[in-house]
Parts: structure tokens; sequence; C-alpha cells
């Protein structure tokens, strides 16, 4: 029987008033550290998909819009751009390089982006089997696509309409498997790679059922059907349309002359993803900084609760303490008793704390992969939560320093003469 | 040994206490007999090391008490005093085993399990190790202080109305039961109280 042993014999000894300590303190060490864990996550998942990306030129709207459709594949396009267009601002001495991109189906939920073999390159995405797309319907997968869906090169897909899963469902059109890409940790991962060509014959030959189909139903359907028509006659590149085209400049001059240029000349939309996310950073700032203070409160609560417990404990073992002395304990072992407990607590509250967040990214991990396909890796401390480990061992000194010091100057004599 | 030589205590100057000397040779016990008020208790706190006298000396074994540092005295209590109280007190957390342990502990001795059961066994409470000391019977939880006192083999036993609560019968028991551990470790042994029944039992007395 030592010290340390003592303390913890202590604490389990109070099993109500110990729990409620724990408990509070896990609630606020875990939820920091879930905050933290979450605040980092989606950080780096963001810089990562924005490197190389200078701007992004699509169909007027939202930029924020925008950029979230065209750069992280989570929200629905803004609309099209004529190809002809994008290709001109291509062409512009300051644009290092432009890659298209073209959305119109999906598979499972999962995208399919119509674009340049330049996309691969630009999140250095290597093919670890297979190829890369060549032929029209030919596919790429993404490495978590790929082991979602279940696919493998050499087998074949029907695309569904739309973005989400459930869309009508292009039977006549398959997509046919010939590569899967390595595993990058950016969006790649989450799509499905094709040439731009196969995403206009998809919806070419869309338009021209449905002109059929329109043609049948009567007088309501004549006029549609007359443009949709018309459209197909006179197809040529001039016509084509892209979703959107990721930019990256030569040189800084381009950033500060290019958008602007973009939005008061043209009829695109032009948005740079640093402003952008840092604007919703800020935005995402607000709820982050209240969820952040109120865990502090929660600590600063079962900092107040795990000085409550040592203290009224304390007050029944007063005589306890006197006696320890009398065979042989000095004042520093007994304050050192006193620290140790308060200290061993919130010890384990971090530790229990710090399980408990990673639970909870595991659960949002799943979360948002099955609704945003993306997904949380690398399960490391960070430095932060290693100021969140001195800060509640700070919260548990600074809780049994007034207990700690009631023992020190405790008078041997009269505790026992009175007891 | 132990010797106090004009031992002088004072609580406020209302309060005062001069103590008659004291010098015990080896072997020896001493009865001390007082009413309530007369400072018996405070004479004990103070040959145990717990009050410091205003004036005057203490010494066992050679150490002068009141002259160590806080914590040497601690020590040093530790290893040559046990101290039985009028009403037995334990560290509640702890089985009585744990607590002899914890003892041996305080005092800078080595975890020594034959000497607990020793104790244990020689104040007829072997069987009550595992038990937490409060939820032994009166009796048995006397016995659990006196085995918190000799433990450690001290030199100087002080009991300060182990007693005054027991029924006669009990009476004998515990202060035959002091007086065997005294003899057994060779310690003084040297009991203060009020209770007229343990004139009998001892041959130097001491009437405050």
């Amino acid at each position: 029987m030592n010290i340390f042993q003592l303390s913890y014999r202590n604490m389990i000894s109070r099993p109500l008033s110990t729990t409620l300590s724990l408990v509070l303190l896990i609630l606020g060490v875990g939820m920091i550290a879930l905050l933290l864990q979450m605040n980092r996550h989606v950080q780096e998942q963001m810089t990562n998909n924005i490197r190389g990306i200078d701007m992004v030129v699509g169909a007027k709207g939202s930029p924020l819009q925008l950029i979230l459709s065209a750069v992280f594949h989570i929200d629905v396009p803004t609309g099209n751009i004529s190809l002809h267009d994008a290709e001109q601002l291509r062409q512009n001495g300051l644009v290092d390089f432009g890659i298209p991109l073209s959305y119109g189906d999906s598979y499972e939920g999962y995208r399919i982006l119509g674009t340049s073999h330049q996309y691969t390159e630009l999140y250095s995405a290597e093919v670890a089997s297979g190829r890369l797309w060549e032929e029209h319907f030919e596919v790429t997968l993404g490495a978590v696509a790929a082991v979602s869906l279940n696919l493998k090169v050499g087998d074949t897909f029907a695309g569904a309409h739309g973005l989400v899963a459930g869309g009508e469902i292009h039977e006549d059109q398959s997509y046919h498997v010939v590569g899967i890409l390595n595993h990058t940790n950016s969006v790649v991962d989450q799509l499905i790679l094709t040439a731009t060509e196969s995403v206009w014959e998809v919806h070419h030959h869309e338009e021209e059922e449905e002109a059929a189909a329109e043609e049948t139903e009567g007088e309501s359907g004549e006029l549609h059907s007359e443009a949709h028509q018309e459209e197909h006659h006179d197809a040529n590149d001039e016509e084509r349309e892209i979703t959107a085209m990721l930019i990256n400049f030569r040189s800084p001059i381009g950033m500060v002359q290019i958008p602007r240029m973009v939005n008061e000349d043209t009829n695109m939309q032009a948005a740079v993803p640093v402003y952008e996310i840092s604007r919703l950073f800020s935005l995402m700032g607000v709820g982050i900084d209240t969820l952040n203070t109120i865990a502090l409160v929660i600590m600063a609560v079962s900092g107040f609760s795990v000085f409550i417990s040592l203290f009224s404990a304390l007050k029944d073992r007063r005589y306890e303490m006197a006696l320890m002395r009398t065979y042989g304990a000095n004042r520093w072992q007994l304050v050192w008793l006193v620290l140790q407990e308060g200290l061993l607590l919130t010890l384990l509250g971090f530790l229990f704390g710090i399980v408990f967040s990673r639970l909870g990214l595991w659960l949002v991990s799943g979360l948002m992969e099955s609704s945003y396909h993306y997904e949380f890796s690398g399960w490391t401390l960070l430095a932060e939560e290693a100021w969140l480990l001195i800060s509640a061992l700070a919260i548990g000194f600074l809780a049994s320093i007034l207990p700690a010091i009631y023992i020190f100057r405790i008078n041997i004599s009269k505790t026992l003469a009175n007891a | 040994m132990l010797v106090t030589q004009s031992l002088y205590f004072a609580y406020s100057s209302d309060t005062e206490f001069h103590f008659p000397d004291i010098s015990l040779q080896e072997g020896d016990n001493l009865l001390v007999l007082g009413q309530s008020g007369v400072g018996k208790t405070t004479l004990l706190h103070l040959i145990a090391g717990l009050l410091q006298p205003k004036s005057g000396n203490i010494e066992l074994r050679g150490t002068v008490i009141h002259e160590l540092s806080s914590g040497k005295l601690d020590r040093f209590r530790g290893r040559n005093i046990g101290l039985v109280f009028q009403r037995p007190h334990f560290v509640q957390a702890l089985s009585l085993r744990e607590n002899l342990s914890l003892v041996q502990y305080l005092a800078g001795k080595p975890h020594d399990k034959m000497r607990i059961n020793e104790v244990l066994k020689s104040l007829g409470i072997e069987g009550k190790g595992e038990n937490k000391p409060y939820s032994l019977s009166q009796g048995e939880q006397q016995r659990a202080a006196i085995a918190l006192a000799v433990i450690n083999s001290p030199q100087l036993i002080l009991a300060d109305e182990p007693t005054s609560s027991l029924d006669d019968t009990n009476c004998t028991k515990v202060t035959t039961l002091l007086k065997e551990q005294a003899a057994e470790t060779g310690a003084q042994l040297v009991i203060i109280t009020h209770d007229q029944r343990l004139k009998d039992q001892f041959e130097n007395t001491l009437s405050l």
C-alpha cells in the first residue's frame, strides 16, 4: 500500500461523485477533441482538394455553390457554360492550364465526371490497375468508389441521370471500367472519371429519345421537340457545353485580372476557391466557437465538481489524515495524496474523453461517407490535444490545490482531540 | 527510556498546564490518571510530538523529540511511537490488512506480511483482515486500533482513554492486550485515562 494506491482507493470509495466528475470531464474533453479533429480533417481535406486550382469558371450563380460542386463535388452545379467561351479563356496568356468538367450522370450516388487526363495529374492520382479512359464510355474509377461500388476492371454498368442515386437509368448506354486509380485522399477517390465526350453522347442520345417521346404526346410537347431537334441538327463544337472549368494561372497577375474580367465581360462566373473556402470557414467558425465555449464551460464545471468531491470527502476524512500523520506520514505525502487523486481523476477523464471523441469521429465519418462520400482518416493525436491534456491536468491541479492546502495546515492535535 | 522535564504548555493565558516530570525505564508501564480538563490529552500529544511544549524537555531513547523538524518528527513518530485513541479510527477506503500495510509504508518500513499476520493473530482478529475496519464490532475495532499502534514494533505505546467506552470485561481484555503487546516488542506503555478501573492493573501511576 502506498500513497498512489491510496489515492486510487479513495477515489473509487466514492463511486457516485467520482462518476459525476468523470462524466463531466469526458463530455468537456470529448467535445473539444471531437471539434479539433473534425476541424483538422475538414481543413485538410479542403486544402488538399483545392491545391493547383486558382480559379473555377462556371455558370452564373452562387460562387460558393460553384466551388462546392466543381471542386468538392458535393453540391449541384450552377448550370452549364459554353465550351467555346471556356476554351477562349484557356487560350489567355495568363492561364497555365484549364481542365474541363462535365456532369450529367451518376452511378449509385457516385458522380460520373467527364474531364481530361489532366484532372488525374492535378491530384497526382496514379493508375493502380488497368489504364486511363481513352474511348467513349470507358471509365476509370477512384479508389474509394471502386471499393464501395464493388467494381473492377472489365465490369460494365449503366449510369443514372442526375447526380443523386435513383435517377432515370440509361440502360442502353453502359460504361466500361478500364482502370482504377490509387488512393489519393482527395475527391478523385470518390469519382468515376470518363471522357467529356461520353457525357455529351449520353445526353445527346437522351435528348433524341425525349424528343421522340414528346412528339407523340401531341401539341403540348410540340414546341419543345422543335427546340430540341434544332439543337440537335446544329450540334457542333461551338454549341457544346461543359459544367465548369478548373483554371491554373501562370502568374499571380492572372489571379488579379482574370476573375474580374470573367465576371464583368462574359456570361460565365469566376470563383476563387481559397476565398470561398475561407468565407465558408468563417461562417462555420461561429458555430464551432459556440460549441467550443460550451465544452469549455463543461470542463470548468467538471473542475468544480472534482473540487467539491475532494473537499467534501476531506471534511469526512479529516480525522483519517490526522491519523496518518500520527503514523508517520508527513505533510507533503498527504498533500500529494490529495493532488494525486485530483490529477488521477482528470487524467482518466481526459483519456476517456479522447476515446469518446474518436468514437464520435468514427460515427461522423461514417455519416459523412454515406451522404457526402467524404471519409476521415488518420487517427493521430493533435498538438492541440496535448494542450487539452495540459488544461485538463491544470483543472485537476487547481481543483485539488485548496483541499491540499487545507491538509497541509491541518492541526493534528486539535483534530484528534475533537474527534 | 522516556524522560520528561518541567513540561509546560499553554493554549492561552487561561488554560495552561505544568506537568510533573516522568522518567520511565525500559519495560516500565505508566498509568496517568486524571479528571477531564487537567490536560491528559495535552500531555499525550506533547509526548507524541503532536504539540510543541512552550518549555521543558521530552526525550525518548536519547532523541529530544521537540527539537526535530516537522518531517523528521513525523518519521520518528511513525517508527517509534504507536498511538491508541479513545475511539478507534481507520482509513475508510482500505481493509484492515491494507490499513496495516499503509502504516508500515508511512513509517518507511518494507511491506511485511508475516508481521501483519502475527499481530492480527496475537490480537485474536486474524479472520478480520480483509474486512473494512468500520464493519467490525466495537471490541474488534478497538483491537484493530491496537494492531495499527503496534504493527511497527514501536518503543513507546501511548494510549488515550482506550477503555472509557468499554464494559468491564472488555476493559480488562484491552489493557491486558496492550500490556502483552508492549512486553512482546519491549516497548514502554503509557495509558492516559480517567477510568479508575485501570488503577489496580498498573504499578506505576501518576495523578494529574
